[in-house]
């Protein structure tokens, strides 16, 4: 056997095993999300949207109170993360560019994307739940925005950078202020990446539940009041999944689906929106 | 003067990042404290964890969580690799938007989701393989792989696209085989990369939660073999801080969150910094 | 209408009716071209951006295959079989064509691997018949004294034009049949690619050279055949001194007077 027929050879075996470990992995990713989706569509009915929490074995119990729950953490934790996050990148990408305090900040806040959220969650029972002395929604949608922040900042920074110098330049040019300049011309111009920066950034709180285990903790009955625990998808699933009672699991299942048709079509929408935005 | 206070919100807006990571190190140094003072190194070294009996060990947590990352990477490195080269190299077009596109996808599905699979379907398998309950070490393990491999797999993938193709080619040119370009220009030329990738991956398994809090068993016991139920931090802390009922329960539990951040903070920096930055500047 | 000069040597590739189509695209990029190369002999392909040049020349190696959806017609004729045949030993056909980028493209390895890369491929693994090889191959692209005392170092430590030579000796090392050569100074200062120029020259006698360059002078420096290709169209290919002085075709004149390109 010559030595290129040899290398033949091993470059069909390795590529073989790169295929099959592609396959592998999808295998196991398809098994998931099938599960998700038989187990979730079996689960829906029009009675989660319409009832709350039960104890086992009652007909009338559904998701109404974590869906509601969830809409008002992840809102909350939106109206103050997005802010934020999208002040701090302006000032990143815009006055603080590559200044070592600008590179400190991205670093810190890179590494603060990655950090354990169950850590999020610590901080703020400290924080917010044990002056308060009880747990609360608003402690939720602050470890949520926590969370939030890093990732809106991130993305804010990159995208207002793509916005071309000269756009800025022509705006001073005809003698704006700075501020407007960033409003009227580079915020415009950036306006799809920054969309999409929000979107993947609710998506990722969106699926959370460890910094919500003990911020917002949990309830089993449909609440609005922000001072009080407050239900969640995910917690709701995550005390519905150990539970032994067959007809709680299948509402956890319930939850997983609608969750996760959520984040994906999130995810979706916010690819969508920069891929119609580099077209242009 | 708006000028001014626009500068000022935003000025003050990002530097509240710095204000918070500080703030978080700070709150929880404060309130873990009590168990440092009480304890000192046994806190770390000692797994005895017996909340009756006021001693908190954390070896068992600590060896938990880096047991079951460490048995994650070694089942999702070779996997994410062989997948971010099909990605990159074998699959045609279609296969690879379609194929990349779900990766990505699928790295977004919450991390619960697959702790509740891995209980429900995979545990079951585990049981009937193995006997015993099927929760412990192994079990974390392989949900931990399969939830960081559609993150792995995409950054991986990323690090080697940055080979430029006109590298590829000219090995091509050179009567080289797929294989031999892969393994002699690719992976040579993206190795920051890919090895800062499969850092940062480490560094979100290390600290996740929901994926391993199912199928783990939250015994504090360091285990004798891969199939005995054990714990790790994050694991620990979601079990139990709603149920801490002293202030030096609290406290070991605020020294086992300080832990797993000071954990995380360093592979994620490590990854970040030594690999990710480097793999930059070469390009 | 093109006008192609018959060539009295031995040739070493035969382009005959050759028609190539890019994944997707409407038409061909490469309409019946017919040429003969010459062998021993430099070979220059000039034109406008997109006239087809390096389309052409990435043929004679078939690179277009490592991108699927490609499409080949006609022959190109070298040893004795059309290399376009789908039956064709690529790793073989790349051995005894070799090709030079437009940037230069060093292994991120040494300086000594980088030029023993395609004698491994190979099968060589003798250490004493590597090491003469290697540095006959750096003598040969004349950069053998700037590196023979570091050749255990990082090939990407080079300058641009060291790192060149370096993929000429990579090249040359395998001794192919021929060697393509794509815009091989377009990243280079001028000191840098007057080097290269020579070199191609001295290569000539032997192996047989196909340059695709976008500079005119560089053509007529260093080839003894030029073509001049426009959309896709050969539109003349003659003895370099004749094309550039009085060529045959008006387009041909319209392009190195400098009406157009």
């Amino acid at each position: 056997m010559t030595a290129t027929q040899k290398r033949i050879i091993i470059n069909r075996i390795a590529l073989g095993f790169s295929t099959l470990s592609a396959i592998i992995a999808l295998a196991f990713l398809f098994w998931i999300l099938g599960v998700l989706v038989m187990k979730g569509i079996h689960s829906i009915s029009w009675n989660i949207f319409v009832f709350e929490g039960s104890p086992p074995g009652y007909e009338e119990s559904g998701l109404k109170h974590a869906l509601v729950g969830q809409l008002i953490l992840v809102g909350l934790a939106t109206l103050i993360g997005v802010p934020l996050g999208i002040m701090a990148g302006t000032y990143l990408s815009e006055y603080g560019k590559n200044s070592k305090l600008a590179h400190t900040i991205r670093d810190i806040s890179d590494i603060m994307m990655s950090a354990p959220s169950i850590v999020i969650g610590a901080f703020v029972y400290a924080i917010v739940v044990m002056p308060m002395g009880h747990f609360s929604a608003w402690a939720g949608a602050i470890a949520l925005a926590i969370i939030m922040i890093p990732i809106i900042l991130r993305t804010t920074d990159d995208m207002l950078q793509l916005v071309p110098g000269t756009l800025r330049e022509a705006a001073f040019a005809l003698g704006a202020p700075k501020y407007k300049v960033i409003m009227n011309v580079v915020y415009r111009g950036a306006k799809a990446g920054i969309l999409t920066g929000v979107l993947l950034g609710i998506a990722r709180v969106g699926g959370e539940t460890a910094p919500l285990l003990f911020t917002s903790f949990n309830d089993n009955f449909f609440t609005t009041d922000l001072n009080e625990a407050m239900p969640s998808l995910t917690v709701t699933m995550f005390n519905y999944a150990i539970s032994p009672y067959d007809d709680w699991q299948q509402l956890g299942w319930a939850a997983a689906f609608i969750l996760s048709m959520f984040i994906l079509g999130l995810n979706i929408v916010g690819r969508l929106i920069l891929l119609a935005g580099k077209r242009k | 003067m708006i000028d001014k206070i626009f500068l000022n919100m935003t000025r003050t807006s990002a530097l509240l990042i710095l204000f918070i990571v500080a703030w978080i190190f700070v709150v929880l140094f404060n309130h873990s404290t009590e168990a440092m003072q009480t304890f000192g190194f046994d806190f770390i070294t000692k797994d005895e964890w017996a909340p009756n009996l006021e001693k908190f060990g954390a070896y068992a947590a600590i060896f938990g969580s880096v047991a079951s990352t460490f048995l994650a990477m070694l089942l999702a490195i070779p996997v994410a690799i062989g997948v971010a080269i099909f990605l990159s190299e074998i699959a045609h077009d279609r296969i690879k938007g379609f194929f990349g596109v779900s990766v990505e996808l699928l790295a977004a599905i919450p991390s619960v989701i697959y702790g509740m699979w891995g209980l429900f379907f995979f545990v079951p398998i585990l049981r009937d393989i193995f006997g015993g309950m099927g929760i412990g070490l192994l079990a974390a393990g392989i949900v931990l792989a399969i939830m960081i491999l559609p993150f792995m797999a995409a950054v991986t993938r990323d690090a080697m696209n940055t080979t430029p193709d006109i590298l590829k080619e000219s090995a091509y040119a050179l009567g080289g085989t797929q294989w031999d370009v892969i393994k002699d220009v690719i992976i040579p030329y993206a190795k920051a990369g890919i090895i800062g990738s499969l850092i940062l991956a480490l560094g979100r398994a290390i600290g996740e939660t929901m994926a391993v809090t199912f199928v783990m068993g939250n015994v504090h016991h360091t285990p004798s073999s891969i199939m005995d139920p054990t714990t790790s931090i994050p694991v620990t802390l979601a079990n139990e801080f709603t149920e801490a009922d002293s202030s030096l329960y609290f406290s070991s539990l605020f020294g086992l969150a300080l832990t797993l951040l000071i954990m995380s903070f360093v592979v994620i920096a490590v990854a970040k910094f030594y690999f990710l930055r480097k793999g930059r500047k070469e390009q | 209408m093109a006008s192609i000069i018959d060539i009295k040597d031995e040739c070493s590739l035969h382009v005959r009716d050759f028609s190539f189509t890019y994944k997707g695209a409407s038409a061909p990029s490469l309409k019946k071209v017919t040429m003969p190369i010459a062998k021993h002999s430099v070979t220059a392909l000039i034109g406008p951006s997109g006239c087809g040049k390096t389309t052409l020349l990435r043929s004679f190696n078939r690179m277009h295959d490592l991108y699927p959806g490609n499409k080949y017609e006609g022959e190109i004729e070298f040893e004795g079989r059309n290399i376009l045949d789908p039956k064709e030993d690529l790793i073989h056909l790349r051995t005894k064509i070799g090709m030079i980028f437009q940037k230069p493209t060093a292994f991120p390895m040494s300086i000594f691997d980088n030029v023993a890369y395609g004698m491994r491929l190979q099968g060589i693994k003798n250490k004493t018949e590597l090491e003469g090889r290697v540095e006959k191959a750096l003598q040969d692209a004349a950069i053998w004294k700037e590196v023979k005392d570091r050749l255990k170092h990082d090939a990407n430590g080079l300058s641009g034009g060291q790192q060149q030579r370096l993929c000429i000796a990579r090249a040359i090392a395998v001794e192919p049949e021929v060697l393509l050569f794509d815009e091989p100074t377009s990243a280079l200062d001028p000191i840098s690619t007057q080097g290269i120029e020579r070199l191609v020259i001295e290569l000539k006698e032997r192996v047989s050279i196909i340059i695709v360059t976008h500079n005119m002078q560089q053509a007529a420096r260093v080839s003894d055949y030029t073509g001049f290709m426009y959309l896709g169209d050969l539109i003349e290919l003659g003895h370099t001194e004749e094309l550039f002085v009085t060529p045959k075709e008006k387009l041909t004149q319209e392009y190195i007077t400098g009406k157009f390109g």
